[in-house]
């Protein structure tokens, strides 16, 4: 199922939390909505849900507009980031929930309800704990008992509220990957929602990144990663430096100091890059400094080094050779290899 | 070995590091004992001092019988009929938002406060036929204050905090994706109250019940003013063991008493037997 989100606005008491937000999904996708805290995700899968209704635009499931339907007549698989499942059901009952509450013309017969919720449940890898209550088990199994709750209703669109939010390290990352391949199997359209940018990263076929109710940038990992187009972009997906340059005669300025790098258009700007993609330099105009401090990463040397003027320093990472004389007080010289400014 | 023995091994109390198990246990016992215990055990020594063919002839008594019933009668009613109003009340009182809720909210203790003659009083001038509500209910035939309904309302009246004050904490726990969920599985309003919510309160509401229960049977203050007091009608036994202890038969007063206690404990043992498998049922314990 495609869904068309159109220019929603959302506001709660005035305040909005959602600035004409537009996004396409397309049929089949694993989509993750990536943000800080406040950015307005959360929100989105909720009026994508139905949850919420929204305070002007609209939301189309394929050609139909859904924007002021019900959730229940949305017919969507929404898991909570704490499950919320019903602790006076077993897991059984949980599953089958959604097809006991239909209206009797509906609804199928008993024995087809229990033999669809031992199937899903044992799709969920949970065979054989069908009689046991919420509470009895773990997060991360309780977590798959309200993934298999959502799909029982044979949902339009399965949309996942920080689904590993509350599950340890270990268990998240298992998890992630199973809910790759269970997607991969069952193929239907799926949003998640998350703050945490592996998570998105890894899982999802299109990353959303969103700050302050907007949508900043729509696209693959690769994407998001190697072309961020905001600032916001490059410094919320992983590790980023950035400086204040002056951009004069096509060549780049670091407090009027040329280094080396060149770009086409004049004024001031931000140049970020990040950790890894810089090469140490010999000679030439590059950017140099003092170490404050070094630490050992797996493969690899982070140095922080100091940049400007004594009275305005800048401090950037670096990531440097383990051969490279990185000590505190010794003065690294550097180049950016991969780059961007930001006017 | 020998270690995993002694680990096996039964102890008065689980290894803690919280402080004063000997303490706190014993002032607990010491206190049941004084306030508690004794007094009835002094009433089961008592009514064992009539032998069991008296003890069965006083109890068997019809006035006595007629006065059980009363009680135990009224007091089921009214206990349902605050299950059902106190959780409505409860669900008001945490689900909405709406002015004078703090003041309602403070309305419903005030049984607890004041004295129960008085909330007695009250009723009956209400409800007797000359009364502001009484005097509408009269020419429809139907008699409230004076008859066994008087004892109900006076009950309901009494009772009321007790469903309230346990429902409402457990239903301000609920929590909103609870519903979220349900509706998104296509549950609707209804299917999700009767079929998500309210399953899940049932061990607070069978709490509330067997207060709620517990205090009508003992309740004297507040009804003997409504009930009228007719024998075989609307007399109720707590009234009955006074008015034998004012003839001064102390024989009859105690037997009555032990029989209303010894049915008083079986109901509330049952209650907590239902409760302790709705706990379990409802997923409340493992």
């Amino acid at each position: 199922m495609e869904i068309r989100v159109e220019k929603i606005r959302k506001e709660f008491d005035l305040y909005p939390a959602l600035h004409d937000v537009s996004l396409d999904i397309k049929s089949g996708e694993l989509i993750a909505l990536l943000g800080p805290s406040g950015s307005g995700k959360t929100t989105l899968l909720r009026l994508i849900a139905g949850l919420e209704q929204p305070t002007q635009g609209r939301i189309f499931f394929g050609n139909e507009d859904a924007s002021y339907k019900s959730v229940q007549e949305r017919n969507v698989g929404f898991v909570f980031q704490h499950y919320a499942l019903f602790r006076h059901m077993t897991v059984a009952e949980n599953v089958a929930f959604g097809l006991t509450v239909r209206p009797k013309a509906q609804r199928p017969p008993k024995a087809e309800i229990r033999r669809r919720a031992l199937e899903l449940l044992d799709m969920v890898q949970l065979s054989g704990l069908e009689k046991r209550f919420p509470n009895q088990l773990s997060g991360g199994q309780r977590q798959r008992v309200a993934l298999a709750r959502a799909m029982a209703i044979e949902p339009r669109v399965l949309l996942l509220d920080e689904p590993f939010g509350a599950l340890d390290a270990k268990v998240r990352k298992e998890l992630r990957r199973w809910l790759r391949e269970f997607h991969d199997r069952t193929g239907h359209t799926t949003v998640f929602v998350t703050h945490d940018q592996e998570e998105a990263l890894e899982l999802a076929d299109r990353v959303v990144v969103m700050s302050q109710g907007k949508i900043e940038q729509v696209g693959s990992s690769d994407d998001v990663y190697d072309r961020p187009n905001s600032p916001f972009v490059f410094s919320f997906i992983g590790e980023s430096a950035n400086l204040p340059v002056t951009v004069e005669g096509g060549a780049v300025f670091f407090h009027g100091a040329p280094t080396g790098l060149s770009a086409q258009r004049d004024g001031a700007a931000r140049l970020f890059f990040r950790p890894q993609d810089v090469s140490l330099a010999q000679e030439g105009p590059c950017f140099t400094g003092p170490v404050t401090s070094s630490r050992r990463l797996a493969g690899t040397r982070i140095a922080e080094v100091e940049l400007g003027s004594s009275d305005q320093p800048c401090h950037v990472e670096i990531e440097v050779p383990l051969d490279a004389a990185a000590s505190n007080g010794s003065v690294l010289s550097f180049r950016p290899t991969r780059w961007k400014l930001f006017y | 070995m020998i270690s995993a023995r002694s680990a096996a091994r039964w102890h008065w109390k689980n290894p803690s590091v919280i402080p004063g198990f000997g303490l706190t246990l014993g002032f607990t016992l010491a206190y049941l004992t004084l306030i508690i215990l004794i007094p009835l055990a002094a009433l089961g020594w008592r009514s064992a001092a009539l032998g069991w063919f008296d003890f069965f002839r006083l109890i068997t008594d019809a006035r006595t019988l007629g006065a059980l019933k009363v009680s135990f009668s009224t007091a089921l009613i009214a206990a349902v009929v605050n299950v059902v109003f106190g959780v409505i009340t409860a669900w008001v009182l945490v689900r909405y938002d709406f002015p004078g809720r703090r003041v309602v909210d403070a309305i419903v203790d005030l049984p607890f406060a004041i004295p129960t003659a008085v909330a007695g009083i009250a009723l009956t001038a209400l409800y007797a036929p000359n009364g502001l509500i009484g005097s509408f209910l009269t020419p429809l035939g139907i008699k409230v204050a004076y008859t066994p309904i008087g004892i109900v309302i006076a009950l309901i009246a009494i009772g009321l905090p007790f469903v309230v004050r346990t429902v409402q904490p457990v239903m301000q726990e609920i929590s909103r994706e609870v519903e979220e969920a349900a509706a998104s599985l296509g549950a609707n309003r209804f299917q999700t109250i009767f079929r998500v919510i309210l399953p899940g309160l049932v061990p607070a509401i069978l709490t509330g019940f067997a207060l709620a229960l517990a205090r009508g049977i003992g309740e004297y203050g507040s009804v003997i003013f409504i009930a009228g007091n007719i024998p075989f009608v609307s007399e109720i036994a707590p009234l009955l063991i006074v008015i034998r202890l004012e003839e001064f038969d102390y024989g009859s007063a105690t037997a009555i008493a032990t029989i209303m206690l010894i049915i008083s404990f079986l109901m509330l043992l049952l209650i907590n037997v239902i409760q302790a498998w709705s706990r379990r049922r409802f997923g409340y314990e493992q």
